[in-house]
């Protein structure tokens, strides 16, 4: 057993790097909770393994990798002889996994998470929601998820016919979109993208994590 | 007869971040098809049948079309695996460390650095509105916070991932660029020693020479 996961099953990004450990059928891991109101992620000892002070970071022997999405790739490459293959199986269904995985990273992300902020994290702390944020910011996601509806009439995943970790890296923060932040009605209300949902949301590793939130 | 094609203009950090990489694979068969966002090129529908999102760059190995620049320097790594500059390291674990900082490059750096050179430089040309000097005031504190971290990092190796250059390192050149010589915020290098030397260092690569000088003859064609 080398791996040690620092993290909560609470936390999003947490959540892309156990939801990749259970899709790669490795249940070998300890998960080490990290008590972020404690500010543990900002002290020294944490900030020796990651140095900006965020979670997660995991540990493989003498190896330490920070960044939810490394992390994933990183366990997807280990584990490649086992569970489901993530990363694509030839040079173009590789190419097409890492474009969506951008897709995610560069468009998808930084809109969700900007209404997460408003509506879900910043009020945790206190923060009354910037309504104008959130409209902006919805405005936007309805744009890319006409591309994402497009598309997704063309294709069953997003990288093609097969699921891969660019459909998996959706999955934590759409979930809080819709559950937490009650903003679900640009995926419920597109046919195509509702269906994608449906499916990658009720993959038993997506349901093994929802159980271990549950007990957490 | 090269099938590559890069679609965009040199004038966007995103586009020569794929050129870098091509120069680093030692890749100089390939056709730079100009899309202007200035002119609204990126979004007729012919163009967005090859990126969606209306972004460059787009790419095209034959009838092969990819887009996100980071995507694109993938393939391109993998494809030219044989040839130029190893870009992902020599062994699993030094991969590891080159997807790390790629995505410290990706989630930490960009968004600051790049916010900063859109107040300074793109606010007025495209938006037709002068700089929002509190958003650069905000963007560079939080910029400064990481590049501590870089500078940490780079007192105890020489390049991000380990002692080797990669494309970790390569992702960051296009928009420090603009950071230091466009925006004119280098001083966030110049009082970092190793920050500055690594920056030195990368900054004289030939494949960013080459660029540069692909660059300085896009801005002499307007």
């Amino acid at each position: 057993m080398s791996i040690t996961l620092f993290g909560t099953a609470g936390s999003t990004c947490t959540s892309l790097v156990l939801t990749t450990l259970f899709e790669k059928q490795v249940q070998d891991f300890v998960l080490k909770n990290v008590n972020l109101a404690k500010g543990e992620h900002k002290k020294p000892e944490y900030l020796k393994l990651q140095p900006f002070g965020v979670i997660p970071v995991l540990q493989d022997g003498d190896l330490t990798i920070f960044e939810s999405r490394a992390i994933a790739r990183y366990v997807s490459d280990k584990y490649e002889g086992q569970g489901t293959p993530l990363l694509g199986k030839t040079e173009k269904e590789r190419a097409l996994v890492n474009q969506w995985l951008e897709v995610e990273s560069q468009n998808y992300y930084p809109v969700v998470s900007s209404i997460a902020y408003q509506l879900v994290f910043g009020p945790r702390r206190g923060l009354k929601p910037d309504e104008k944020v959130v409209e902006q910011q919805l405005e936007k996601f309805e744009k890319i998820l006409d591309i994402y509806e497009e598309h997704l009439a063309k294709n069953e995943y997003l990288a093609g016919n097969f699921f891969s970790l660019a459909d998996l890296s959706h999955i934590p923060y759409t979930y809080l979109l819709l559950h937490q932040a009650k903003k679900g009605e640009g995926i419920t209300s597109r046919k195509h993208v509702k269906a994608w949902w449906d499916k990658i949301s009720s993959r038993p590793s997506w349901k093994q994590l929802l159980d271990l939130r549950a007990q957490s | 007869m090269s099938s590559l094609k890069v679609y965009g203009k040199p004038y966007s950090a995103n586009v020569t971040r794929v050129l870098t990489t091509l120069a680093e694979k030692n890749v100089d068969d390939y056709k730079l098809v100009p899309i202007d966002l200035l002119t609204g090129a990126n979004k007729t529908p012919e163009y967005l049948k090859l990126q969606p999102f209306g972004q460059i760059p787009a790419f095209q190995d034959g009838d092969f079309t990819l887009y996100e620049s980071r995507a694109i320097a993938r393939y391109i790594s993998d494809k030219y695996e044989g040839q130029g500059t190893a870009l992902f390291g020599k062994t699993e674990r030094e991969k590891a460390l080159v997807n790390q900082w790629l995505e410290v490059e990706s989630q930490n750096y960009n968004p600051s650095a790049r916010k900063i050179v859109f107040e300074c430089v793109f606010a007025q040309i495209l938006e037709g509105r002068p700089t929002n000097e509190a958003v650069v005031k905000e963007q560079l504190e939080k910029l400064g916070k990481i590049l501590d971290v870089y500078e940490a990092q780079l007192t105890h190796h020489k390049y991000l991932a380990g002692d080797f250059f990669s494309l970790a390192d390569l992702a960051h050149i296009p928009v420090t660029n603009n950071l230091i010589n466009v925006a004119k915020k280098g001083e966030l290098f110049s009082s970092r020693k190793h920050l500055n030397a690594w920056w030195e260092d990368i900054s004289s690569r030939p494949s960013w020479q080459k660029v540069l000088q692909i660059i300085q003859a896009g801005q002499q064609q307007k």
